[in-house]
């Protein structure tokens, strides 16, 4: 009788050591047998150009020189994170919410995996996220597809449509002026400021969407975009916008052909560099002063 | 001979016309206990908080728009008899699958105005559509800040003078906190419930409309002092009351 109830009672602790266990597992995190069972599935994959990444082969790597910051569970959290403490340093990416900066896709969608593979390979500028080049390109679309598996968000929604982007115009005067007229249009002064300085009125309170500060971007002391250099990721970054900072999206508000001015008006701000000397040297043959923010709108 | 068929024929028709009538009645009282309703108000027990004036200065519209009055914060806008507005009221337990799937084709409107937000509280229902519009001549930013792991996913989009509404639904329940990176004091709510809805006036009175009848719990939430519920049935074309006291901290 006595061996009975003890058995009962030693089963019952059983029963609840395992509830707890099941109910403390966070939404994100896969019970093993689920980890197992979504690895051997087709969507523990990445599909980068011609490149099919693998899951499996990316849980390795990422224990290695990920977990450090973004965590054993994804959640951004690792060991590391907690020296994060500068303002300038934004917290390691959260996988679980899987809200990204850099993508192609518009505001409130997900990254394709492309955008994802460019991030680790460029690194972010201003960041303790270091540029992953050092991985080959097979590497790097595994660890893609193994931070996949950290948000049930892969498994519900698919990633956006890209946005299109048309060839680039030619750089012209006009261009670079209409781009101007954009730029005092969108109002981008009111973080970045009229000479791009990031000294807008709205600057000095600019919070991310852990309620940290955070920077607008600075054009003129050198530093590369976040989310890429070149002509077409400056486009990219104002027209999607990078999620879960203060940058919002302009595409419904810019034509396609008009954000080309405005990246050529963007790369007049900008100090001399590998990109911009056409655009420098029309800027300065126009005598661009900078924008009024006083002055009545140009319709 | 004849006549007997057309008397038939009266006879068929007018039993047809009877069973017609009797439906239509029918049918007019199914819809008539479709119009129950629960109204009341909503006070705050204790001396309303102080809310804070706010700092236009940085941005010269913004600041011209309340040259002659000053913006507060909006977060407990106590009236007359010390009502609570803002207060977004809705069925938290009690409806049926198929009155929960009834959805209003009426698309509210969020306007930034004067750089604050109209409505300071903006309830909805669980895939209505909605659209965020500006009368201000100054830049904005929409972002509304929901977690991600609810299925309602953040964004955030530009709304330069001018721009066209940004329309967008919301997939579940939930209160959405609403930002303007641009002007920092700018808060406002998304209020996203599931089946019929009510938003207190200035002086905290509601009325949920076209409520089925049975018993409901009503649920009252008020973004700084949280939730208050309350057991409420509603007979068939009635109006059952249900008013609530938030204690002030």
């Amino acid at each position: 009788m006595t061996v009975d109830t003890n058995l009962l009672k030693s089963s019952l602790l059983a029963s609840v050591v395992i509830a707890l266990c099941l109910s403390n597992a966070s939404y994100a995190q896969l019970t093993t047998f689920q980890l197992q069972q979504w690895l051997n599935s087709p969507a523990a994959s990445s599909h980068v150009g011609n490149i099919a990444g693998n899951a499996k082969a990316g849980a390795l790597p990422y224990r290695r020189f990920c977990v450090g910051c973004h965590g054993e569970l994804g959640d951004g959290n690792g060991e590391n994170a907690v020296w994060f403490t500068t303002p300038m340093y934004a917290q390691p990416r959260n996988f679980q919410l899987a809200i990204f900066k850099c993508r192609s896709t518009p505001t409130g969608t997900l990254p394709t995996d492309q955008d994802l593979f460019d991030t680790i390979t460029r690194g972010m500028d201003r960041s303790n996220m270091p540029q992953w080049n050092t991985f080959t390109k097979e590497e790097r679309a595994n660890l893609v597809a193994w931070i996949k598996h950290y948000s049930p968000r892969w498994q519900t929604e698919k990633a956006g449509t890209p946005i299109q982007i048309p060839p680039k115009p030619e750089i012209t005067p006009e261009r670079v002026k209409a781009g101007q007229a954009v730029f005092a249009r969108m109002q981008c002064y009111k973080c970045h400021g009229v000479q791009g300085m990031a000294n807008g009125p709205s600057a000095s309170t600019l919070t991310d969407d852990l309620n940290q500060p955070i920077a607008a971007f600075n054009f003129t002391d050198g530093s590369r975009p976040k989310c890429g250099s070149t002509d077409t990721d400056i486009y990219r970054i104002f027209m999607t916008g990078l999620d879960g900072t203060p940058m919002p999206s302009f595409v419904d508000n810019i034509k396609p052909e008009e954000a080309w001015d405005l990246v050529f008006y963007l790369r007049s701000l900008q100090p001399h560099n590998a990109y911009n000397a056409k655009e420098k040297e029309i800027a300065h043959q126009l005598g661009l002063k900078p924008v009024d923010p006083n002055a009545p709108p140009a319709q | 001979m004849k006549q007997q068929r057309s008397r038939a024929l009266a006879a068929i028709s007018a039993i047809l016309v009877l069973v017609g009538l009797g439906a239509l009645v029918i049918g007019q009282k199914a819809n008539a206990a479709g119009e129950g309703k629960i109204s009341g108000t909503v006070k705050l027990d204790g001396t309303a908080p102080h809310m804070r004036g706010i700092d236009m200065s940085k941005d010269p519209f913004c600041d011209k728009a309340h040259a002659n009055n000053p913006a507060h914060s909006e977060n407990v806008v106590v009236g007359n008899g010390n009502g609570l507005g803002n207060v977004v009221l809705y069925i938290s337990e009690g409806l049926s699958a198929n009155d929960l799937n009834a959805k209003s084709t009426q698309v509210p409107v969020f306007d930034q105005k004067n750089c604050m937000y109209t409505p300071h509280v903006l309830a909805m229902d669980v895939g209505q559509d909605f659209k965020v519009e500006t009368s201000d001549a100054t830049a904005h930013n929409i972002h509304p800040e929901p977690n991600p792991l609810t299925g309602n996913i953040p964004w955030n989009q530009s709304q330069p003078p001018g721009a066209p509404p940004v329309t967008k639904s919301w997939k579940t329940p939930e209160m959405i906190h609403v930002k303007c990176n641009i002007h920092p004091w700018m808060s406002g709510w998304f209020a996203v419930v599931k089946g019929p809805f009510a938003t207190t006036d200035e002086n905290g009175s509601y009325t949920i409309q076209n409520v089925p009848p049975g018993s409901y719990t009503v649920t009252a939430w008020q973004e700084t002092y949280g939730t208050q519920t309350a057991k409420v049935t509603v007979a068939a074309g009635a109006a059952a009351t249900a008013d609530f006291t938030f204690k002030a901290k």
